[in-house]
């Protein structure tokens, strides 16, 4: 297999981490969910840097982020599949 | 084919109560913040010893001078100390110190500041470290069980490839040797928060499940909210960790918990700096996620090696803990390969499985111990900094 460029944890996660360095918009990724080692593709909407979450499906705001297979925060915006999700649209149910 | 275990040995010192040390060092060691320049001034005098100077030790009382004096107590007692020379202002606080670290069977002598100045004190103490190198460095190693050691963890500049690859590469580390009796040890409490329901799952006993919630809900009650001024995602996550992609504390909590395995439980929940009292086995301990003030504690309750995942890049050391780095962050591989021990980037490529990593830090765990120096020693990283847990006096 070729060198994946996002990672999913988990089967339920609706998002994912890019592992590769300069990813452009547009680039047809293979991803692969570490836990059981199946894979999919998924289009980039966006550059997004190298460790950074992406969207796996159309994500709206109220919605719960699954990574993990857990639960780690609430969508406070709108990030469609394939889109970047980091400090601008999820944030911490804690506080 | 999995690799055997059971009976995998390394050459290291057996100290006098019978622990594994894997570093030979004698320490001169300041009671307080106004002997570390006598400290200094002796090391200075004496190659092949060090001083390890720190902040405070002066007008602390209660639970927090207890931790002063463990803390103190456990670093001249770790067993990668050969022999220790215990400098402060005063006898009796210089004693009590001196007497903790001598119920190792180590050699240890005291000297004290007030009414011999710091000139007569440098030159008792210098004639007495002298004494000790001598001595130290003639000791001989010997073959001792892998499983003998004490390997504790904690990571730092995390990153989400810390949860993809370098912590459960620990974690993997944990699984295989603990069984064979290796003494474990993980803490970090602000980075549990968002996982403590699963933390407190993976407990030994109900009994271990209900000291570390209790040590949790101290802390987010005494510390957290105690002291909060508006939104902590300002400082957990930090901004290392959001550059690095880091959305949420829970988010850094998961994978701050892959470095404890997946079959792995702890036995017992600790204070900062207590040793472990129940046998082999996984230990929480109560501490800072700042990785030298961990890394300092850990080393107080006796282990003697320390696994460090970073995505980001930390540099941190220890002054008589050699500092394992792991990294599977391509990006910091690149930009500072100079700080990382060990490299499983190929764990994103798919190239390498966590079990052949876990392999792979097992193997510089051996060779750490048989004298590797690790890359925060070569750079000369000992930062050692003392938890404080209120104003002194």
């Amino acid at each position: 297999m070729s060198a994946p460029q996002l990672l999913v944890h988990d089967q339920k996660d609706n998002v994912g981490v890019v592992v590769v360095e300069g990813l452009k918009a547009g680039t047809d990724m293979l991803c692969v969910v570490t836990h059981d080692n199946s894979d999919f593709r998924l289009t980039a909407k966006a550059d997004i840097p190298i460790g950074h979450k992406v969207a796996l499906k159309d994500l709206s705001a109220g919605d719960t982020v699954y990574k993990y297979g857990e639960d780690i925060g609430l969508m406070k915006g709108d990030a469609a599949k394939g889109a970047h999700v980091h400090t601008h649209n999820c944030k911490t149910k804690r506080w | 084919m999995a690799l055997d275990f059971s009976n995998q040995t390394v050459n290291a010192w057996r100290r006098e109560n019978g622990r594994v040390g894997v570093r030979n060092h004698v320490v001169i060691l300041p009671v307080d913040d106004i002997s570390n320049a006598a400290c200094e001034a002796v090391a200075n005098n004496v190659k092949g010893t060090m001083a390890i100077p720190h902040a405070y030790g002066r007008l602390q009382f209660g639970e927090d001078l207890e931790l002063h004096f463990r803390t103190m107590i456990g670093t001249g007692a770790n067993p990668n100390v050969a022999a220790v020379v215990v400098i402060g202002i005063e006898p009796e606080w210089t004693k009590v110190i001196a007497d903790g670290i001598r119920e190792t069977g180590k050699p240890v002598a005291e000297f004290s500041i007030e009414q011999n100045g710091d000139f007569e004190t440098i030159r008792a103490a210098s004639w007495k470290a002298k004494e000790y190198v001598h001595w130290a460095t003639e000791l001989q190693k010997d073959v001792c069980q892998l499983s003998e050691l004490w390997v504790s963890t904690k990571c730092g500049e995390s990153d989400t490839t810390t949860g993809l690859s370098s912590c459960p590469t620990v974690g993997n580390m944990y699984d295989k040797l603990l069984p064979h009796g290796l003494y474990g040890c993980f803490g970090e409490t602000s980075e549990i928060t968002g996982a403590e329901h699963i933390c407190k799952a993976r407990a030994a006993t109900p009994e271990a499940g209900k000291k570390f919630m209790q040590i949790f809900e101290a802390y987010q009650n005494d510390v957290i909210f105690a002291h909060q001024t508006d939104d902590l995602s300002d400082s957990q996550p930090t901004k290392g960790n959001i550059l690095g992609g880091l959305t949420t504390i829970e988010e850094k909590a998961l994978g701050n918990l892959e470095k404890i395995g997946r079959t792995s439980t702890y036995i017992d929940a600790m204070g900062p700096a207590e040793a472990p009292q129940k046998g082999p086995g996984l230990y929480y301990m109560d501490t800072s996620s700042a990785a030298a003030e961990c890394v300092t504690l850990m080393a107080a309750a006796g282990y003697v090696i320390h696994t460090f995942p970073t995505g980001q890049g930390n540099v941190v050391g220890n002054p008589i803990v050699p500092v394992i780095k792991i990294s599977g962050n391509p990006r910091t591989l690149r930009t500072m390969s100079e700080h990382i021990d060990v490299d499983v980037t190929g764990i994103l490529t798919r190239e390498m499985t966590i079990d052949e990593a876990g392999d792979s830090l097992i193997e510089m765990i051996k060779r750490t111990a048989n004298g590797r120096a690790t890359a925060a020693e070569a750079l000369g990283h000992v930062e050692f900094s003392m938890t404080k847990l209120y104003r002194s006096a």
